[in-house]
């Protein structure tokens, strides 16, 4: 019986989601826009739940002196910093959050997207051989996308007619070929959670 | 190992040393690299222009660190153009890492114009769970930002008198570093029918091309090239992308140039291969 209570709610909270999508009355209009507050507050109790999880992994971590254990440290210290500074002194430019996310958060972040030109420029080279047909293709398709940056003057105007026709033809046939695919997949899951097939989510194989 | 089997093995850090030159040094010589304006760009930058003074547009802001070099640009440069016009904005943001940047935004843009808040534009703040508050916002902004980012009362503010939902908008143009992209569509333009334009990541712009073509976006801004030709279109005075531009030729030069001496290197062994044999 205590499976069947959370179930039942996920059966119910679906079918009601999914009628009231395509039957939009006013009741069910009020109905959504109650859920939909509930839903947000649900979530911001997961974030506490995640919250916690990450500060007890970390301090486990720490207690059993696990591989680069000294990290954890450094991450509840930045956790505990934002989580005080926030509310104890504003978040408004020019308040210590903000400094920590401009002068520490924002370089890191942007330094680990810039390593990334140097990794997919060591795995072009490495990677785009005119191996097989296929590997040729690619390669063309890849050279010919990567020029368009770059000014060939009376080329430029047939490059960028050979981009477009890829990304409006080939490219858009196959995402949408995924997209279909991905969308499919999306309804069968959540069926399977509406319909109980599918329990994961309560810690349930 | 002969000549070109080390073309084909080059050690990897030559590459990144070339990446490193490549990057630094076109920052220190001045030269211009036309935009060729694509007509994804352009029907954003149509559509801004043909906003009247009093129109109401939401941007959201949902990039983080990461995509900001690329995504500050245009998000800054359609700022200014519509409070040029005297559009009012209405900001918000869906990513978790994006309040600060949309602060700053919000801060230097509205400054440059003398424009105020809550009178000009609004800044909503974030709220988690981002398809949760695009579908809320569709019913009332009042469901998820009951108060703005500064922790102002919404209906206080002479913006939001008689603002419900997204049908009292003009369009929505998000721009976008993540997943939040499909949000946008699926529930934002599917669900409540609003016009929704993107500013996405060079590397998401191949995967928003068939929602151009089937009109559930109305326009496309990709990458830092695609901010570049937006700066040209609207003439701005702070050309940032148009600058990175410059380093972007480059480094896609020199990534091609690895790409033939590799590719070179490879045939030329295979053929001596195929001699001995």
């Amino acid at each position: 019986m205590r499976w069947q209570y959370p179930l039942l709610i996920v059966f119910l909270g679906g079918l009601f989601m999914a009628v009231q999508y395509f039957v939009p009355l006013e009741f069910s209009e009020r109905i959504y826009e109650y859920a939909l507050d509930w839903i947000i507050i649900v979530g911001v109790f997961t974030m506490c739940l995640g919250l916690w999880s990450l500060f007890r992994v970390s301090l486990a971590k720490i207690q059993t002196k696990a591989p680069a254990w000294g990290y954890n440290y450094i991450t509840l210290a930045g956790l505990f910093a934002m989580l005080i500074l926030g509310p104890a002194f504003g978040i408004e430019e020019g308040k210590p959050f903000m400094t920590l996310f401009w002068y520490i958060y924002t370089p890191i972040q942007a330094s680990m997207f810039a390593l990334l030109a140097f990794y997919i420029a060591s795995a072009a080279y490495r990677a785009f051989r005119a191996r097989t047909m296929i590997a040729t293709i690619l390669l063309v398709t890849a050279t010919i996308i990567m020029l368009r940056l770059i000014p060939l003057g009376f080329l430029s105007g047939p490059n960028q007619w050979a981009v477009n026709w890829i990304l409006t033809v080939p490219n858009m046939a196959a995402k949408r070929a995924i997209a279909m695919g991905i969308g499919l997949g999306g309804i069968a899951t959540a069926l399977k959670v509406v319909l109980g097939i599918e329990r994961s989510y309560m810690g349930k194989d | 190992m002969g000549f070109y089997e080390r073309l084909m093995t080059l050690d990897r850090r030559w590459v990144y040393l070339a990446m490193a030159l490549s990057v630094a040094i076109p920052l220190f010589i001045s030269f211009q690299v036309p935009p060729y304006i694509t007509p994804e760009v352009k029907s954003v930058y149509d559509f801004v222009e043909s906003l009247k003074q009093g129109d109401r547009l939401l941007l959201a802001i949902d990039y983080d660190p990461m995509g900001m070099a690329e995504l500050h640009p245009m998000a800054l440069t359609i700022s200014r153009q519509c409070f040029a016009k005297g559009v009012k904005l209405f900001f918000v943001t869906l990513s978790q890492n994006a309040p600060g940047m949309c602060e700053q935004l919000v801060s230097k843009v509205s400054k440059e114009f003398n424009k105020k808040n809550g009178v000009d534009f609004v800044y909503l703040g974030y709220k988690p769970y981002p398809g949760l508050v695009i579908l809320s916002m569709g019913q009332n902004f009042r469901i998820s930002f009951p108060m703005d980012y500064y922790g102002t009362y919404v209906d206080s503010m002479p913006i939001m008198q008689g603002i419900r939902n997204y049908d009292d908008m003009k369009a929505v143009i998000a721009f976008e570093s993540g997943w939040v992209a499909d949000s946008w569509i699926a529930d934002a333009n599917g669900r409540y029918k609003i016009s929704v334009g993107l500013g996405v990541t060079g590397v998401m712009a191949a995967d928003y091309f068939p929602y151009v073509q089937s009109k559930q976006i109305f326009g496309l801004i990709g990458g830092l090239k695609g901010a570049a030709e937006y700066e040209t279109l609207a003439k701005a005075k702070e050309r940032s992308a148009s600058r990175g531009m410059k380093v972007q030729t480059v480094t896609h030069a020199v990534v091609i140039l690895f790409i033939i001496v590799g590719n070179i290197g490879f045939f030329m062994s295979k053929k001596r291969k195929g001699k001995t044999e």
